[in-house]
């Protein structure tokens, strides 16, 4: 009874209360708020490394988050592998390098102790929250509000709510670097076992400096009762943000886990390099929402932020990993979310709305990684690009020798909505099984002018047709994700293609 | 001095080595000597591609770098055998590839001229070769170097040829390296329909490098059917560099039946507005067979058309890639580009690496594209059982019908029923 309550009046973390029964007149309402609305920068003192990277710089960061020698050589051995690499470049996006010198690798709003409880939190830090529309202290009010909420700002977190409550059923949520000195055998076990320090480029640098990030563990048999969020901000400027989460489900676990994220409006590109590991063993089941909305640089492509990010997880026994993603930010987007489908019937999905506007690039995509008998993954991945945008998908469908009954259905739809735009595929398959069927089809078109017409006929304007259009070609991936994003992810869509069309 | 040598063993898959390893006897060079010494120049700072170059990325060059070389004389006495009997026509024969002047016969019609590369004018043949620059360098260089002739081609204006040219390629010699070049140039509003097939000698070995190049003016029609039914140590890599103007249509029909090594690069650029290019293939692999097809379609204008369509039956422990690129240039619009890839895996130690990619720079277009990998129809198979049909029959039945679509885009029933028997022998060993 008090659940339906609730759900009226959720709060999610774009400060939209969600009303039951949004409708696109409401919509169209909302569109009027067209510009990038999470560009303010909050006025907190901040605790900062120096510029640079190298050996100290990465035991600095160690020393201030009191890690322990394990961690520290984690790190360090990270720190050796990446000096050896390069950047990749195969990735079908343009931008300048980043200089690794002239980044700050810590930046945390300095804290004058350590907080005990959500009263101990400064208010301009409650005040950001709730521009974002985290406002824990309503949360708190309204009792059996399901969304618990780690926050990380800059490089730490800074609050993590439902704590005591998760608790009870013996679930573990806190942040990253809490997790390392209460859970240390857990993280020790985990970490890096999906995404190794030497996966990639990327990867390396974030196991060398890593700041913060999320840490769950859902244990053996238990639904987590609430949605689990992180909410990521970069603040400070000339930082960079390096989080990392890692998400544990025990054997026949749940877990939907939540993940946002914005940043202020700068001139300069920040860099914004994380990694997710998660982590299903037999039976459980993680189901894992992106709405990605950090500053995309303004018209002209001047700022944003390099968002380049690994996310991959790991399916046991008859597991399943469901990873869904709304990408509308980001300058350049460098992301493929994978499932490693080990387990025997296993399934992994992916469901992807990537929209670029005015300069932005986005290379996006999956793997979807068939190692156990009868797995099954499924990929949708719908491109909208519009402006002088460039939107790429690229991923890969491999099926090894011992997965037998292995399946896969792919379909990666393009839309283009101007002359000047890109839209790219990219699908890399390779069968090694002959018990194996895979499918993939890609179409790319624009708007039909039909369609446009039959709306303007019945009173429609020709900027609702193209939002009603665009909303009913995302939904098959908008339908997956959890109610209170599925219509803020709408609403991100259409103000991300604002103005594109005319 | 030491210096140098122990740099060469480190490099002892540069190209240099690999040419110089060549024997040259009886060498009859296509292209100048000027041109050829350019080349060598320019492949001595090459190296074969790996498997970290992209577009190689499933095709291993190991088996043709590591080889020694001939170019080898041979003669073959009788009329060959694999020639399509009925089909009226020019008929070129290469022998290792050298023109076997015996075994050809010319043609003659008006506003056709059809000849030995060799015997063409210097100007023509510069003017021919070498039209894109879409071609990977090495391969290009390296036929440059090597060939020795290939066919000329060239239709005059408005002519209808009502022949279909056919051009042999056979391989006597064991070890033997054959370079060919061919040029077709296809004038204003003419069309022709050429026949290409590559056969060779049971037991013999050798390493072909095939460029076509071809100029399609506007309103010209060429129709290309290439039959690579070779054997498992011969290997292949062969180009067709396709430049179309306003109007025309290109068909290219690949079929792939026997080959150790067989990489295809088709490049199409579309440069004429309202024209059509349709490839299609298929291949059935079987043994350690790999067949590896590139095709890019590249529109840079607008209002055109594109087709392919791709089957491939792969059994034993037989590769297959298929990379099938399509660019649409911006500005570019009223495009329809379609491609599809189909494959059927036979045995478990088989496998098929496929990357359909579209690149796509212009809003008004259609393109799609679609991938399958699977097996067949295991009802399908228990239907035809339960109707008495053996169950080897039923699978070939499938194969059959799966194939055959490709095979029913062929408008020339002549050439079609030779691929049909070809197909016979083939479906037996798989």
């Amino acid at each position: 009874m008090q659940e339906e309550h609730v759900v009226a009046e959720k709060v999610s973390p774009y400060n939209l209360k969600i009303p039951m029964g949004y409708t696109e007149n409401e919509l169209a309402q909302d569109l009027q708020n067209q510009e990038y609305k999470f560009g303010f920068t909050t006025n907190i003192e901040s605790d900062q490394a120096p510029k640079g990277l190298n050996e100290s710089i990465i035991r600095f960061i160690s020393a201030k988050k009191e890690e322990p020698e394990w961690l520290l050589e984690f790190r360090l051995n990270a720190f050796k592998t990446w000096q050896l690499m390069s950047e990749p470049t195969w990735a079908h996006v343009h931008y300048s390098k980043p200089d690794f010198q002239d980044i700050i690798y810590y930046s945390a709003p300095k804290q004058k102790k350590k907080y005990e409880s959500w009263d101990d939190v400064e208010p301009e830090m409650k005040e950001t929250m709730k521009k974002l529309g985290i406002s824990m202290e309503e949360q708190q009010r309204l009792t059996g509000t399901n969304i618990a909420v780690d926050f990380v700002m800059d490089s730490v977190s800074v609050a993590t709510s439902f704590k005591e409550k998760l608790a009870e059923l013996g679930i573990i949520f806190c942040s990253f670097s809490e997790a390392v000195k209460e859970y240390p055998e857990l993280v020790k076990k985990y970490m890096g076992t999906v995404v190794p320090t030497t996966d990639n480029f990327y990867a390396a640098l974030n196991s060398a400096v890593f700041t913060d990030g999320s840490f769950c563990y859902i244990p053996k048999g238990v639904k987590c009762p609430m949605e689990l969020s992180t909410y990521f901000r970069i603040n400070e400027g000339g930082t960079g943000q390096f989080e990392r989460t890692l998400v544990v489900a025990d054997q026949g676990a749940y877990v939907s886990y939540l993940e946002g994220c914005t940043a202020p409006q700068r001139d300069e590109n920040q860099l914004h390099a994380a990694v997710v590991e998660l982590i299903a063993l037999d039976d459980a089941e993680i189901k894992y929402s992106t709405v990605q909305n950090w500053y995309p640089g303004d018209k002209d492509g001047k700022g944003g932020i390099f968002n380049f990010v690994t996310k991959r997880g790991l399916c046991e026994k008859n597991a399943k990993i469901s990873w869904t993603q709304v990408e509308t930010g980001s300058a350049v987007t460098w992301k493929y979310p994978s499932c490693i489908l080990k387990g025997d019937h296993s399934i992994g999905e992916f469901y992807s709305v990537a929209v670029t506007n005015n300069y932005q690039q986005a290379d996006t995509g999956t793997k979807m990684i068939h190692l156990g008998k009868n797995t099954k993954s499924t990929i949708i991945s719908k491109g909208i690009s519009a402006g002088k945008s460039h939107n790429s998908y690229r991923g890969l469908v491999q099926i090894h020798k011992n997965a037998q009954n292995a399946r896969n259905f792919s379909q990666c739809d393009s839309l283009l909505m101007s002359d000047e735009c890109g839209a790219h595929t990219f699908p890399y398959i390779e069968c090694k099984n002959s018990s194996a069927k895979i499918e993939h089809e890609a179409t790319t078109s624009k708007i039909g002018e039909d369609q446009i017409f039959y709306c303007l006929q019945r009173g429609i304007s020709e900027e609702k047709a193209i939002s009603l259009i665009v909303n009913g070609y995302c939904k098959e991936v908008l339908n997956q994700l959890p109610m209170e994003f599925a219509v803020e992810a709408q609403k991100l869509l259409a103000i991300s293609l604002e103005g594109s069309v005319g | 001095m030491e210096t140098t040598i122990t740099q060469d063993i480190h490099r002892s898959k540069s190209l240099s080595d690999f040419i110089q390893k060549v024997e040259l006897t009886n060498f009859q060079p296509l292209f100048s000597e000027q041109k050829r010494t350019n080349s060598f120049k320019l492949l001595s700072q090459l190296q074969f591609p790996t498997t970290k170059d992209e577009a190689w990325k499933y095709t291993r060059l190991g088996k043709i770098s590591s080889g020694n070389y001939q170019l080898q004389e041979g003669t073959k006495e009788s009329i060959i055998s694999e020639l399509i009997e009925n089909l009226e026509g020019t008929i070129l024969v290469f022998v290792n590839g050298k023109y076997a002047i015996e075994l050809s016969k010319i043609h003659p019609e008006v506003g056709v001229s059809i000849s030995p590369i060799h015997r063409v004018d210097k100007a023509w043949l510069e003017e021919n070769t070498s039209i894109g620059k879409n071609q990977e360098e090495l391969f290009l260089l390296l036929n440059d170097y090597f060939a020795q002739d290939g066919v000329a081609i060239e239709i005059e204006k408005n002519t209808q040829s009502t022949q279909t040219v056919q051009v042999l390629n056979y391989i006597t010699e064991n070890n033997s390296l054959v370079a060919t070049r061919n040029a077709i140039v296809i004038k204003e509003g003419a069309s022709i329909e050429l026949v290409m097939s590559y056969y060779a000698e049971n037991e013999t070995s050798s390493f072909s490098s095939h460029i076509t190049e071809i100029t399609i003016e506007n309103n010209a029609n060429f129709t290309l059917h290439k039959i690579q039914n070779e054997n498992s140590a011969n290997l292949t890599i062969a180009t067709e560099e396709i430049k179309q103007g306003k109007d025309s249509t290109i068909t290219l029909h690949t079929y792939t039946l026997n080959g150790g090594l067989v990489r295809n690069n088709v490049y199409a650029n579309v440069n004429g507005q309202n024209s059509e290019s349709n490839l299609y293939g298929i291949y059935l692999l079987n043994e350690k067979q790999h067949v590896d097809n590139h095709t890019t379609i590249d529109h840079q204008v607008a209002h055109c058309l594109s087709n392919e369509l791709y089957k491939g039956v792969l059994s034993d422990q037989s590769t297959g890639v298929f990379n099938g690129k399509v660019f649409v240039r911006k500005d570019a619009q009223k495009i329809n580009a379609f491609q599809s890839n189909a494959n059927v895996l036979l045995s478990d130690l088989a496998s098929m690496n496929s990357k359909p990619e579209l690149e796509i720079y212009a809003d008004d277009v259609k393109c799609s594209h679609g991938s399958t990998t699977g097996q067949i129809d295991e009802e399908a198979i228990f239907y035809l059982r339960a109707r008495g049909i053996s169950e080897k029959n039923a699978k070939l039945l499938m194969i059959d019908a799966f194939i055959g679509e490709v095979i029913e885009k062929n408008t020339n029933s002549l050439v079609k029923d030779k691929i049909y028997s070809l197909l016979q022998n083939k479906q037996e060993q798989l």
